[in-house]
């Protein structure tokens, strides 16, 4: 093995009235260091931003959808199921979703997706004799009024499809949050 | 800030001597292009490396988008490569780096060669470098198949009919990198397998060995 050197750093002088000079060892390692950083970053930001890439795409906005004649909805909200293209980097598929379709006591019609809010279970309408005329999530007992609003354990309200009325049909559009309830 | 960082854990763990010993070594004359500007075929083994690393880099930065199935692995490529930012640099430099690295290897083989460095006391590092030629060119081939294309899809299988040709034990070696009777599902993943997993390893372990032997005689003396 080879033998070391003492490369002991000379401490800068205070030559020159007070100004701080560097030294010949300094000078070379900033230079050295400096262009082994440019150097390095050629190759190296590239990869970076493209393991990030997902992290910089626009939130893609959905399609109007149809969903189900407007003579089904009822005051009672009911589960409809619809089907969305759906592109997720190079797979293309078409996946089924949910909404709980209710008519409000203004007569507008809204939906609710089953998605609960605490943990990501999916809830029901009704499925629990403990509360009645509610959304129920079965996995951390997390319930909701016919609104969506959270009485219990999930943090926020239950979140909301935009809907459009066209033609006797009801489309259903992108995924937000709740504006029916504060 | 970074000096002190650097002396907080060097007063606790005395790290200094460790670096010291891995980069701080004399170069001799004789190798150094600063003399002697014909000594630039010295760097080709540095060269090697250097791209070596680049290969590692970017061969981990693309599995974040690739898929080693013969349904989704073209069109990952085809996806990463046109659809995520950079994707062309970053596989760019997998492909062109996949080549490059072969040359480079095969210009410092030729130096030691005509410089008889691989002569006593340097026999087995000659060996293990052969061993490293071997990998790098196991990574080439069972690369070329991940992106399970015609070319990439032809060039397996001329491939495994050459392993086929060898004498006696040939067609347990096609059977075991096909993974079964035809080119398809299970030789794709076996494939990956090889090329990120059991081959880099196995490169790591050569390479260790290739510098510590280095280290360990010095660079061979001027002709």
């Amino acid at each position: 093995m080879s033998e070391h050197k003492d490369h002991r750093v000379q401490q800068p002088t205070r030559a020159n009235g007070g100004k701080r000079e560097m030294t010949r060892r300094q000078f070379l390692g900033y230079t050295l260091g400096g262009t082994t950083a440019f150097l390095a970053a050629g190759p190296v930001l590239p990869m970076l931003r493209f393991a990030v890439d997902p992290l910089l795409q626009p939130a893609s906005d959905s399609d109007w959808v149809r969903v189900v004649e407007e003579s089904e909805i009822t005051d009672e909200p009911k589960s409809f199921t619809f089907v969305v293209k759906q592109i997720d980097g190079w797979y293309e598929s078409e996946p089924t979703l949910e909404a709980w379709i209710a008519r409000g006591e203004d007569g507008k019609i809204f939906a609710l997706n089953p998605t609960c809010k605490h943990l990501g279970c999916t809830v029901n309408w009704n499925s629990n004799p403990r509360f009645p005329n509610q959304y129920y999530c079965p996995c951390h007992d997390a319930h909701y009024t016919k609104e969506g609003k959270n009485l219990a354990v999930s943090p926020l309200p239950l979140d909301q499809y935009e809907v459009k009325i066209e033609g006797g049909f009801v489309y259903l559009g992108s995924l937000g949050p709740n504006q029916l309830v504060d | 800030m970074l000096k002190s960082i650097y002396n907080w854990i060097d007063e606790r763990l005395d790290v200094t001597p460790i670096w010291r010993d891995v980069a701080d070594h004399e170069v001799p004359e004789h190798v150094n292009p600063a003399h002697h500007f014909s000594a630039f075929v010295y760097c080709f083994g540095g060269l090697t490396f250097f791209i070596t690393v680049i290969q590692i880099l970017s061969g981990m930065f693309l599995v974040f988008y690739y898929v080693p199935d013969i349904v989704n692995a073209y069109n990952s490529v085809d996806y990463l490569q046109h659809k995520v930012a950079f994707g062309v640099i970053v596989r760019g430099m997998h492909h062109w780096g996949a080549s490059l690295v072969i040359v480079m290897m095969f210009l410092h083989t030729l130096r030691v060669f005509f410089t008889g460095s691989y002569k006593n006391p340097r026999e087995m590092n000659w060996v293990v470098g052969m061993l490293i030629f071997f990998v790098m060119l196991g990574l080439g081939f069972t690369g070329y198949l991940l992106p399970w294309d015609n070319k990439a899809y032809f060039a397996t299988q001329v491939g495994l009919q050459i392993a086929d040709s060898v004498p006696f034990i040939g067609e347990y070696i096609k059977t075991f990198l096909q993974g079964g009777s035809i080119v398809g599902a299970q030789t794709l993943t076996r494939f990956f397998a090889l090329h990120v997993f059991f081959l880099p390893a196995v490169l790591l372990g050569l390479l260790g060995a290739h510098f510590i032997m280095i280290r360990r005689q010095g660079i061979s003396g001027p002709l």
